[in-house]
């Protein structure tokens, strides 16, 4: 059964890409989306089993890589962790399937499009299920590659082509640190196996190795190279900037993989990872620090976009911050707990902005919508619930993870908890706004857009409105229902999946703050919402008149809506250089200069001269031949002899090279 | 009864050597430098007797009379080549024969 849950959707995927021609769009769809539904259920009776029954499964399935002390095996390992993201994945993955089925009716390409949905769910599924660092880092490759399959989706749009360049190159570099964390894992632990890392964590703690000439603390360095890898994925501060270029991908791509479950895989990774993270104190005061400036950063970004689907993406990012910051409080289950909340109110949203945009005749810009409500009213219900639980408003979803985290961060009573605090409680309340803001700009604003696409404006048919209704009644109740599971005092569901060592647990303490601090998140978002409510609807005008007569306000406005110049500062320092370097160096200099003198025109050149010179000493008088076949055998028999004698003493490849050597000076002579 | 191989085997180097230097050293006759084959081939020859004799083995002789054989057909089929040649070129000189280059 378990195993049915991961390779169910790996099924979907191979039916829909190699049948998809024969099966026409409904047949793969139908296929794909019942897949889908099954590993849903099986996924649904793991959580029963190994969340609530608390029996963990492992399964060895047969070994991957086994050389010497090396021992990486296809084995999958079932605990709360676990089974928790996998109740998420499938259940917003059936979810979108469903959803896709709709959206991209009119799509030929739709087979391909189920299929790389249903080979994302399985490539997920292997990174969350996975037992050792190898197999987890397969399925996080995997996740990738699906991520630029579908970003570039409609490959025939350039801008496609260029964010889903963008997400695979940026997503390397984490990779790239992801994968040298692995290499210090099995430097240090001899092993990449979870069972056996987390538990020799402890004896490494004053274990130092070497890496780039310096010295550093095992554990320190291991847990921050994982921490790259997270930040690649989860679009933290510096690596973020291809999620909000990510958007380019169909809507249900948005919500599936960039919302809800691949970009969690950095936070889930940490999770993860908390026995080694616990050990670690300077990565987590890093991880704080990141998190907590990434969930501000978003969130003064997205006040400033316009584009309906980077609003909420950028809101994304600012959520991941503050599970990422959660994890560097060391509250790892309050972390889950909103990436659980999370997933379903960032799907609703992307969802219900997917039938917007849809009812719109893919009109993406909130400058050009306004006065849906009475064309759109489910729609319209649909995205306040989302933002209501976005901003926290109370018992929703949202509240109950995002207080949490806002609490916990300051009861820590230090500069960490403050700063992260303060940061957090700032960006809670921006985030409220511009919730609003969208909400004002689609739906309640004077009617902007086209008459022909408002003319053909119609709300979500069946296809969308399930979904949507389904994730609506989870954004509502999810948070309340859970609660106690995830974070509650003493919960025994998380059953040693995580690790929280005592000195580091504040959840108690955070009952004691003063009942204003527990408030003022509440007051600040509801503060961000009712300002961004007054400006839009009584102060517009005046809003515009002062920023046309300020004249720094338009320095001001670029700056956010440049996404405070990251990618220009990127792009200017880092990436041309790069790539001047690439085409002056490794392009003329090496690919074009070095190996081609030593390898293919080189080696012509040489064969050339070298039968030139042969050719010369071809005389064509027998005498002379005799002559040198006799030499040569004469020459050939006495090397042998030699050989014979002195053949411990002679390396042969040496004398090979010689030769060689002998041969190219000959050339370079010439 | 014990040989002493070195003074023998002494001649037939020789022997062959002359043959050698008769092919490298001559550059007008062919058919000087056929006979210089069948002399060196003789002193093969006489080193297969040699040994036969030194190692009483009987088969070293009835080789050499194979090579005897060999040697003859061999020379009647050079033979037979230089006069072919000689009748299409009218020379038998060997700085004349560089068909082989280019």
């Amino acid at each position: 059964m378990y195993l049915l849950l991961i390779f169910l959707p790996f099924l979907g995927f191979i039916v829909s890409i190699s049948l998809g021609r024969y099966l026409s769009t409904r047949g793969s769809a139908l296929v794909t989306c019942s897949l889908m539904l099954i590993s849903f259920f099986l996924s649904v009776i793991s959580f029963f089993e190994v969340g609530l029954s608390r029996c963990p499964v492992y399964i060895k399935l047969f070994p991957w890589i086994d050389c010497e002390m090396f021992d990486a095996s296809w084995g999958f390992m079932f605990d709360s962790l676990t089974v928790i993201m996998c109740f998420v994945v499938t259940s917003i993955s059936t979810l979108v399937h469903l959803y896709s089925t709709g959206y991209m009716s009119h799509d030929p390409h739709q087979p391909r499009f189920m299929s790389f949905l249903s080979l994302f769910t399985f490539f997920m599924l292997m990174l969350i299920t996975s037992d050792n660092f190898l197999q987890l880092f397969f399925g996080w490759e995997g996740v990738g590659l699906c991520s630029y399959l579908l970003i570039n989706f409609w490959f025939t749009r350039l801008q496609a082509n260029k964010s889903a360049i963008k997400a695979m190159v940026v997503n390397r570099i984490g990779d790239f640190g992801l994968a040298i964390a692995i290499f210090a894992i099995f430097l240090v632990f001899k092993s990449v196996d979870f069972s056996i890392v987390f538990a020799l964590v402890f004896y490494f703690v004053n274990f130092k190795i070497c890496f780039l000439e310096y010295s550093f603390s095992s554990i320190d360095l291991i847990s921050f190279l994982l921490f790259v890898g997270a930040v690649g994925k989860s679009a933290q501060l510096i690596l973020h900037t291809w999620l909000p270029d990510a958007m380019e991908g169909p809507t249900p791509v948005s919500a599936l993989i960039h919302a809800a479950t691949m970009v969690t895989a950095g936070v889930f990774l940490v999770v993860r990872c908390s026995p080694i993270y616990e050990y670690s104190p300077n990565t987590l005061f890093f991880i704080t620090i990141v998190g907590a400036i990434t969930a501000f950063f978003s969130a003064s970004v997205g006040v400033f976009q316009n584009d309906l689907k980077k609003i909420i993406a950028y809101s994304t990012c600012s959520q991941l911050g503050y599970m990422i910051f959660a994890c560097g409080l060391s509250s790892y289950s309050v972390s889950m707990f909103h990436v659980f909340n999370h997933a379903y109110f960032k799907a609703l949203l992307f969802l219900s902005a997917g039938s917007v945009i849809h009812a719109l005749s893919d009109e993406q810009d909130i400058r050009r919508m306004g006065g849906l409500l009475h064309i759109l009213p489910f729609t319209y219900v649909m995205i306040l619930i989302g933002s209501l639980a976005l901003m926290g408003f109370p018992f929703l979803a949202g509240f109950y993870s995002k207080d949490v985290i806002l609490e916990l961060a300051y009861s820590k009573y230090n500069f960490l908890g403050t700063f992260s605090y303060w940061l957090g409680c700032f960006s809670a309340s921006i985030t409220a706004f511009y919730s609003f803001k969208l909400i004002y700009n689609t739906f309640l604003a004077n009617q902007n857009s086209f008459k022909k696409s408002v003319e053909k404006a119609h709300d979500a048919p069946f296809a969308l409105a399930l979904p949507l209704c389904i994730l609506g009644l989870f954004s509502i109740f999810v948070g309340f229902l859970t609660k106690d599971m995830f974070i509650g005092l003493g919960t025994p569901f998380w059953n040693n999946s995580i690790l929280v060592l005592p000195e580091h647990l504040n959840l108690i303490d955070c009952e004691f703050i003063p009942v204003y601090i527990k408030w003022i998140p509440l007051f600040f978002s509801l503060a961000g919402a009712s300002l961004s409510m007054l400006l839009y609807f009584v102060f517009s005008r005046f809003l515009y008149k002062i920023y046309v007569n300020v004249f720094f306000l338009n320095f001001v406005y670029a700056f956010f809506n440049k996404k405070w110049f990251f990618d220009r500062l990127q792009n200017e320092l880092i990436v041309s250089p790069l790539l001047k370097m690439g085409y002056n160096t490794t392009y003329k200099i090496i690919d074009k200069g070095i190996i081609e003198f030593f390898g293919p025109s080189g080696i012509t050149k040489m064969t050339l001269n070298l039968s030139k010179q042969v050719s010369i000493s071809q005389s064509g008088k027998i005498n002379q031949y005799a002559f040198l076949i006799f030499v040569l055998l004469m020459v050939c028999i006495s090397f042998s002899l030699f050989l014979i004698i002195f053949d411990k003493f002679i390396d042969l490849e040496l004398i090979v090279l010689m030769l060689l050597s002998i041969s190219f000076n000959a050339v370079l002579k010439r | 009864m014990l040989i002493d191989l070195c003074k023998f085997l002494l001649v037939a180097v020789s022997l062959f050597f002359i043959g050698l230097c008769g092919i490298m050293l001559n550059r007008k006759n062919i058919i000087l430098m056929l006979m210089s084959i069948e002399l060196m081939l003789l002193a093969v020859n006489l080193n297969f007797i040699i040994f036969s004799v030194f190692l009483d083995d009987i088969i070293g002789q009835i080789f050499a009379l194979f090579v005897l054989t060999v040697a003859a057909a061999e020379s009647a089929i050079g033979l037979a080549i230089l006069v072919v040649y000689y009748r299409i070129r009218s020379t038998v000189s060997i700085e004349y024969i560089n068909l082989l280059k280019n």
